[in-house]
């Protein structure tokens, strides 16, 4: 990567007022985002894209829920538990949201302390974000399993009602948990970076030979949080709709 | 905002990043097939799309045998045409005319450009090659399996296309959805390095507002396909699904062959509505690098300033963001509420404002400049021509009323034909003659050149033209046969014979065409740096063809925008951008006002 050689030009360069200033801010050279480094941009760029796929995959839910004659299944329903013999609504889907969003907080803090150059809590904050993301994707393959073995739900048909409850609740669940899955890989491989020192000596990726550094670590969080926003979306239109 | 710095202390910032780090291959392997190196990709993304789009035009010629002499040739059969109707559309559209411009002319030209190395992530840029191949080679796989490729049409609607009856139900068109989905995967690679390219990477003194248009246009397309190709991918996912798992999003109850299937409750219309929110965009895709490219060579071959740099700039982004709220005029005969087609149809004649902006300032380009009738000229001029006649029957279309009689007919291939195929090919002819020098260091033949220019163009209208006609005829299209329609007269077969002898004509001229690509490359006149006189950077480099790394040892700085031609006063008759600014008193009077 990159670093800055100059910081701010604001002086040197006035800018015109209004809607000219901001045009000529944007488009000034060499950056449009001023001390934006490549990957982060990269990354919102992706992200902005991905939030694409997610509509497009909610608006198709949405509009099968409309198309089909059949009747839809009460999600807290199906989404239920029994435990100490009494049977919680969406309990499951409650804990899963919950240790969805902590790791979104522990990787907060991992961003943090990566700009702090503090190794260790950079790394037990990764690994501590990572092991949240992998509870919640073992509890959605519990969930899953549940689903097929006990209540007989398929991708083509249900005994509740709609087929397209299943089709669509799969095929959600599954594009966004394999985002989690792919977010806990890269964590680790993050963490195994920061805690060798791989990004305070700079030493080059073993695929890109770029120079490693601490944004990686920001890059890193802002698809997480992401993948934590998306789950929201799903949690409110599937599960409480 | 001012177009040339006057003082270089003033307009031109200090370096804000410091130099990239270039990965340097030392093996032959390292350096030309698995580049890193974006001119390298560039190339080999064009060489795939060319080679790929050269099936497509074969199979455009076979469906042209058969509607010109029908019953002639026994090895087409109609399920067979329906499969060559497919794949050529789908070949065209995406595989050669989207990955030529931004992943062949993006790669090779953004970098050199702005004035940048390479493009930001080198790595992932090679990856994104690579998984484009992967997903070719996945759709030609499909000519060779059980059934044969897809034969659903090029816009793959369901139900038909994943049920018994529709060729390459079963392999076809699980192949081509998974290429499509391997297809977006890899552009999403290579899009974002053109975006973040573009957006960080510039060199110093490269405003955006001094970008050559060709980038402009690269960059907007790249940022389209970027938000688009998203719901191809759901699409394509969800039936894919369909077809193998046997869920039902896109497929009602449905009665096949007396029995009733499984499907049960899904929308096809849905699948439309996805389909052309990536299909509308997509037109654009390929015609804003289009757009882009041709300002440039009819400012450079004219040797004037582009006529209204700054509306130029406007008009892109402006038909960038109306292209994704016009995608259901696509769908006016597929049943949907009346304001829904009045607000559609209203966009769609709002985008003609921009586009005809930009048609006339290329037209008040060429007023009074200094016309050079080189052969990218002439296919610059070439695609005003078609593009203003397929914009026009565009304006046709875009009007529900008058778009009901006429879809799908003949009408509507002809109009695509024009304004999406044929326009943006022209556009890549004259991109390629007016970079060829700089990718290898020689000329492309001007003979042939000329010849292969005036058979294509005036081949184009002889194919077009009649085809508008019969579209007003009733001549449907994707038809195997049309014989024993009463309100077709006989006299539209013989008119349909010449539309073939035509295509064939021009398809057969394009082998000359690749032969000066072959024939030039060895014994082309060596073209020195500049042959055209180009003001931009990738014609200022040390090196012809440009080098790892472009710039030799230093970045050049930007002082001016791109159109510095015929400055009264100046040296030449072109200012290169980076050419400091001359202190003079006039500059400097100039510089206080």
């Amino acid at each position: 990567m990159t670093q800055p050689v100059s910081t701010s030009s604001a002086q040197t360069f006035p800018l015109p007022e209004g809607l000219p200033g901001i045009v000529a801010d944007f488009s000034s050279d060499q950056r449009a985002f001023k001390n934006v480094p490549w990957g982060k941009a990269m990354m919102w760029i992706f992200l902005l894209s991905d939030t694409f796929i997610f509509s497009c995959f909610l608006i198709s839910y949405m509009t099968v829920r409309m198309s089909t004659t059949e009747p839809w299944p009460n999600p807290s329903e199906v989404f239920a538990l029994t435990l100490w013999g009494k049977k919680i609504p969406l309990i499951l889907i409650a804990i899963m949201t919950f240790v969805l969003i902590s790791s979104s907080g522990t990787m907060a803090m991992a961003v943090k302390f990566g700009y702090e150059k503090n190794r260790r809590m950079t790394f037990i904050l990764l690994l501590v974000t990572a092991a949240l993301g992998a509870t919640f994707v073992g509890m959605q393959a519990f969930e899953w399993t549940k689903l097929i073995f006990e209540e007989g739900v398929r991708p083509w048909g249900n005994p509740m009602g709609a087929a397209q409850f299943g089709s669509t609740f799969f095929m959600i669940t599954g594009f966004h948990g394999t985002h989690v899955s792919i977010g806990v890989i890269f964590l680790i491989i993050v963490a195994a970076k920061v805690i060798r020192g791989d990004l305070d000596h700079e030493r080059p990726g073993f695929m890109t030979g770029r120079k490693g550094n601490y944004e990686i670590v920001e890059t890193m969080g802002l698809y997480w949080h992401f993948v934590d926003l998306v789950w929201v979306f799903i949690f409110a239109f599937f599960y409480l709709w | 905002m001012s177009y040339v710095a006057h003082d270089e202390s003033v307009f031109v910032r200090p370096a804000e990043v410091g130099e990239m780090e270039l990965y340097h291959p030392k093996t032959f392997i390292g350096k030309y097939i698995w580049s890193q190196d974006a001119k390298v990709i560039g190339v080999q993304y064009s060489i795939t799309a060319i080679a790929v789009g050269l099936v497509a035009l074969v199979l455009s010629g076979i469906m042209r045998l058969q509607l010109g002499f029908p019953h002639v040739f026994s090895f087409i059969n109609p399920s067979n045409y329906l499969q060559f109707v497919t794949m050529h559309g789908m070949i065209m559209v995406v595989y050669l005319l989207t990955a030529l411009f931004l992943g062949g002319f993006g790669n090779y030209l953004i970098p050199l450009m702005v004035g940048a190395r390479d493009m930001v992530f080198p790595y992932v840029n090679m990856i994104s090659y690579w998984v484009y191949l992967f997903a070719v080679l996945l759709l030609m796989a499909s000519f060779f399996v059980p059934g044969g490729s897809t034969g659903a049409g090029w816009t793959l609607y369901p139900p038909q296309a994943i049920l018994d009856g529709t060729p390459g139900a079963n392999w076809g068109i699980i192949l081509m959805l998974v290429s499509l989905a391997f297809f977006i995967i890899g552009f999403t690679m290579g899009g974002l390095n053109y975006v973040v390219t573009v957006l960080q990477a510039r060199t110093r003194g490269m405003t955006m507002m001094r970008l050559p248009l060709t980038v402009w246009g690269i960059f907007m397309a790249t940022i389209l396909a970027l938000l688009a190709f998203p719901a191809l991918f759901v699409s394509a996912i969800m039936m894919a699904l369909d077809q193998m798992l046997g869920t039902s999003f896109f497929m009602p109850a449905l009665i096949s062959k007396g029995q009733h299937l499984d499907y049960n409750g899904g929308s096809p219309v849905l699948f439309q509505h996805l389909f052309w929110f990536f299909g509308h965009p997509e037109v654009y895709i390929v015609a804003l690098p289009a757009f882009g490219i041709v300002s440039d060579l009819i400012s450079v071959h004219a040797r004037k300033n582009i006529f209204g740099y700054r509306m130029m700039v406007w008009a892109i982004l402006a038909i960038g963001g109306l292209s994704f709220i016009v995608w259901a005029h696509h769908m006016y005969v597929s049943g949907m509420n009346p304001y829904f087609g009045f607000f559609f149809a209203t966009t769609t004649l709002i985008i003609a404002v921009p586009t005809a902006l930009k048609v006339y300032n290329w037209v008040l380009t060429l007023w009074r400049g200094d016309i050079r009738f080189n052969v990218p000229m002439l296919f610059a001029i070439g695609f005003i021509f078609t593009f203003i006649n397929g914009g026009l029957t565009g304006l046709f279309l875009g009007n529900v009323t008058v778009d009901l009689p006429l879809s799908d007919t003949m009408f509507v291939v002809a109009h695509f034909h024009m304004v999406m195929a044929v326009s943006p090919i022209l556009v890549i002819f004259g991109a390629i003659y007016h970079w060829y020098p700089k990718v290898t260091g020689r000329m492309l033949d001007d003979t042939m050149g000329k010849f292969h220019f005036w058979v294509t163009f005036l081949g184009t209208y002889a194919i077009y033209y009649p085809m508008h006609y019969l579209g007003f005829l009733g001549v449907p299209r994707r038809y195997y046969a049309v014989t024993g329609t009463d309100f077709i007269p006989e006299s539209a077969q013989s008119l349909n014979a010449g539309i073939t002898v035509a295509t064939l004509v021009v398809g057969s001229v394009q082998l000359l065409f690749l032969f000066n690509l072959v024939w030039s490359y060895f014994r082309g006149r060596p073209s020195g740096d500049n042959p055209w006189g180009a003001t931009t950077l990738e014609w200022q480099t040390p090196h012809t063809p440009p080098k790892h790394g472009n710039f030799g040892a230093e970045l050049p700085v930007v002082y001016r925008w791109a159109y510095d031609y015929s400055v009264p006063g100046a040296e030449k008759d072109f200012i290169p951008q980076n050419q400091p600014p001359a202190r003079t008193a006039e500059d400097a009077v100039d510089a206080t006002s």
